[in-house]
């Protein structure tokens, strides 16, 4: 059996998947029909000062003929009054007992208006609060979302009103707009918080509409920069979790946020330390029904790989995350075509001839071209095996048998203690010795 | 001809003569573009006769870039949009796509090429080339099929006067008679003339050689002719009755066909196709699609033997049309019109040195069909007369000879391409030959 229940910094749900703060948020009957079909938590959309919404308020980041590789945002929290919001979470909560409701709040930087609302939104019976530091548009120009987010100091004091009235467990959701992550989560920690959100999204200009000239989205001739959301912005959300997770100083939960689409983006994210997962993009896109394959892919991946829970699962990935200084230099990787795969598009080839180093020979054979690889020559880059479009045609054989290894880290370390500079002479020496060519 | 079909309604004509392949959307073009590898050095564009760089158009279609698209595919091919709809994709590009291989289905390169031209013509056909200022010099081409046309582009473009002549009052040759209307249209041929006229080629219609001028003024008066005559009249069937009202050529049918005016072709309601080639296979779902009830090809040989493509035969197939292979035509049987036809059953024999077996008749097995209508479909002979009248032109196995380098007939001032030089393959070969003619006559006038 496998249990996918989680509990992230006190929050318990029973899967990983919840909504994050955004539109498919904004009402109980949203909500209740995504817990319908399986959510195991939601973060209700930002209560906040008042706001009014401007129409036109997304653009669309399409690559290749596919619809939204990345979304872009200019919408602002809840345009519903307090009460209202209030009034839906109680009953929401009522209604579903099993499921967490996380609150996201963002007031003004007043501490007295903090304590209000985080006793008001306490009231409801959620499971936890949100402090939302990351919006990156509107808000931010009125002193709040990022403008709290981007500067620790106001982070850990905000958090601190937050946390010093608070009863239920309290998440800090992180902007991606900031030059070191790591800052404002130990903010968040020192500030006594229970987790970090992240990433919110990243400030973005999502396109130009070349008839126009006009930036998207318009807003009656006139647009900005808004937030950027989706499966575009996942490699960067990942990062900056695994900077979060494998940072010494931190030790709360993390909820990982950051164009997951599928039960593969989640558990990448779980790998890289997540507890819980939030989804808003891909909602948006395919609708709430995306969770069921969620659950399901999750669940069979978990029982095919022998995992009965995700505490056996979380964080596994970041063991063998090191830095570049700790790399192997002699692992000797070369690419090897099966040629009873390939379909002789060529596009290793050109790949490499133009866009690598030159070696993959072609040459006509039997009316098509034979794509073969240079071996002695052939770095180990992968990016032939990336641009092929035939699944194990190309694959990345080690050559090396393991036995040795040096890093640049030890490389470096033995020329110091050999009284010998880093110079390019010494260098080569080195890869003379190790049979490495380079051309 | 007895027992003629009686008339359609309007609609249903358009109906049994709607596009088989239609047009892609927008988002349907983009999404297949999208879905094209974007190969190097591809297959597809080996495989295209004229060597259009198709991962290149393709390429430009996902980017929008309709027009650099449109020319991308115009430089290789003139009549481009004849191609995209009368090739044999199958066979040809879409066969070789390397999706195929990948066990994918391959990309729909025929009908992205036609949304590319279609919307060049839709835009009004913003100039896209250069024509080089005149250069004095002119050449003559006969025939205003697809190598002519290709030719009188590439030529015009090169600086020369190029005239066109057209024996038919309506110009474009078989792209605009030959092609069944489910897959084009005359009018989109005549689109390609209007094309090749944009470049400053004089097309002179209603002018037969030998009837309106003669061959050797046009020879005098220019500095090189071309030959895209294409072929001649249908090969007789040489049998009794062939005289007889409904016995009609394939070609005569199809380009009655092709007046669109289909109410006043007349079609039997039996009727007997010889002969088992595309053109056969054209004429049968033709008269089909215009009602008539009982659809019969007749063919001496066995179904292997065949050259008509197999998703010709699959058409036809699916049109309800019956295959007596191994079975040849004896008698036209009729009064005045034809009332049956007397065939025999034929046995293969021994293969001969290319291992197609000859067929012989077996005695004693004639039997006779009813039928109204008989349509010969068995080729077409060469324009034997018009080319032993032009002096030094060498004409071997019904074919013009010319040099493979540069189309030039056995007199130097003369040059041919098309099906008068292969005895009848398809428009995108005659588009290739018109084109590289050009070059020919191009560097012969230039030494």
């Amino acid at each position: 059996m496998v249990d996918l229940s989680i509990n992230c910094g006190g929050i318990k749900s029973p899967n990983p998947f919840w909504l994050a703060s955004a539109p498919p948020t904004n009402s109980a009957y949203q909500i209740c029909k995504a817990f319908e079909l399986g959510w195991g938590g939601t973060v209700w959309k930002t209560l906040s000062e008042p706001i009014m919404n401007v129409a036109s308020r997304l653009g669309g980041f399409d690559y290749s003929g596919q619809k939204l590789a990345g979304l872009n945002n200019i919408e602002l929290t809840t345009d519903r009054t307090i009460e209202i919001n209030l009034k839906e979470i109680y009953e929401t909560k009522k209604l579903w007992p099993d499921r967490a409701i996380i609150v996201s709040l963002m007031v003004e930087s007043k501490r007295e208006t903090w304590h209000d609302i985080v006793k008001k939104a306490i009231d409801t019976g959620a499971d936890g609060l949100e402090l939302n530091y990351g919006c990156p548009h509107g808000m931010s120009e009125r002193g709040m979302g990022a403008a709290v987010g981007q500067v620790p100091e106001y982070c850990k004091m905000i958090t601190e009103w937050v946390t010093e009235v608070s009863t239920i467990p309290v998440l800090v959701k992180l902007t991606p707009n900031v030059t070191n992550i790591q800052m404002p989560a130990r903010a968040a920690q020192a500030a006594k918080a229970q987790g970090v959100s992240l990433i919110n999204t990243i400030n973005s200009i999502v396109g130009i509409d070349l008839d126009t000239l006009r930036v998207v989205p318009n807003v009656s001739g006139k647009g900005g920069h808004g937030g950027f959301a989706g499966p575009a912005v996942k490699p960067i959300a990942l990062h900056m979790v695994s900077q979060v997770a494998t940072d010494p100083e931190f030790n709360l939960a993390i909820s990982g946020i950051g164009g997951i689409s599928t039960w593969k983006d989640a558990l990448e994210f779980i790998l890289l330390g997540a507890t819980s997962v939030q989804v808003c993009t891909a909602v948006m896109h395919h609708g709430f029904r995306i969770v069921q394959d969620m659950i399901d892919g999750l669940t069979n991946w978990m029982q095919s790989k022998g995992f009965s829970n995700l505490d056996q699962v979380r964080g596994k990935s970041l063991t063998g995350l090191d830095s570049f200084g700790n790399l192997n230099l002699l692992y000797k990787a070369v690419a090897r075509i099966d040629q009873s795969k390939c379909i002789h598009c060529n596009l290793c080839y050109i790949a490499c001839e133009d866009g690598a180093h030159q070696c993959i020979d072609i040459t006509p054979e039997d009316g098509h071209n034979k794509t073969v690889i240079r071996e002695k020559d052939c770095v180990g880059c992968n990016l032939c095996a990336i641009v092929c479009p035939v699944p194990g045609c190309i694959s990345m054989v080690r050559l090396d048998d393991g036995s040795e290894e040096k890093t640049w880290n030890n490389l470096i370390q033995d020329f110091k203690s050999e009284g010998r500079e880093l110079s390019w002479e010494n260098l080569a020496e080195f890869q003379k010795q190790h049979g490495i060519e380079i051309h | 001809m007895e027992n003629i079909v009686s008339k359609l309604s309007t609609e249903q004509y358009e109906k049994n003569f709607q596009e088989l392949h239609p047009p892609l959307t927008y988002g349907s073009a983009l999404a297949e573009s999208s879905r094209c590898l974007y190969c190097y050095d591809s297959p597809c564009m080996k495989a295209c006769p004229t060597h259009i760089d198709i991962s290149e158009f393709i390429k430009k279609i996902s980017t929008d870039n309709l027009l650099g698209s449109a020319k991308t595919i115009l430089k290789s091919n003139w009549v481009a949009l004849t191609c995209a709809k009368a090739c044999p994709v199958a066979v040809l590009c879409e066969g070789a796509c390397v999706l195929n291989e990948k066990g994918d289905k391959p990309i729909e390169i025929g009908r992205l090429q036609r949304y590319v031209i279609d919307n060049y013509f839709e835009q009004g056909m913003p100039a896209l080339f250069d024509v080089k200022p005149s250069n004095g010099k002119s050449v003559a081409i006969i025939g205003s099929g697809p190598s002519g046309l290709a030719c009188g582009a590439e030529l015009a473009l090169l600086g020369y006067n190029v005239t066109i002549f057209e024996q038919s009052d309506v110009p474009g040759g078989l792209n605009t008679w030959g092609i069944a209307p489910y897959k084009m249209r005359k009018q989109d041929a005549l689109k390609e003339v209007e094309l090749v006229k944009s470049f400053g080629v004089s097309v002179k219609t209603g002018t037969g050689i030998g009837k309106n001028i003669t061959f050797n003024e046009l020879y005098k008066n220019y500095d090189a002719v071309f030959l895209g005559i294409g072929l001649g009249e249908s090969n007789a069937l040489s049998v009794k009755g062939e005289e007889l009202s409904g016995v009609i050529s394939a070609l005569d049918f199809i380009e009655q066909v092709k007046t669109e005016d289909w109410s006043s072709v007349p079609v039997g309601k039996k009727v007997a196709i010889i002969g088992a080639g595309n053109t056969s296979i054209d004429a049968a779902t033709e008269a089909k699609r215009l009602g008539a009830e009982q659809v019969i090809v007749l063919y001496r040989r066995s179904s292997q033997d065949m050259s008509a493509y197999n998703f010709e035969f699959d058409l036809a197939k699916k049109d309800g049309i019956i295959f007596h292979f191994l079975t040849a035509p004896k008698n036209i049987i009729g009064k005045n019109s034809v009332e049956g036809i007397e065939c025999i059953r034929m046995e293969p024999g021994q293969p001969d040195s290319k291992g197609k077996r000859s067929v012989l008749p077996v005695p004693g097995t004639e039997f006779t069909i009813p039928v109204d209508m008989v349509i010969k479909a068995i080729g077409q002979e060469a324009q034997n007369d018009f080319i032993s009248s032009v002096p030094g032109v060498k004409f071997v196995n019904g074919k013009i000879e010319i040099n493979v380098e540069n189309y030039q007939t056995g007199n130097p001032k003369v040059f041919a391409g098309g099906d008068c030089i292969n005895g009848g393959k398809e428009v995108v070969n005659a588009a290739y030959d018109g084109k590289m003619a050009a070059h020919g006559i191009d560097k012969f006038l230039c030494n």
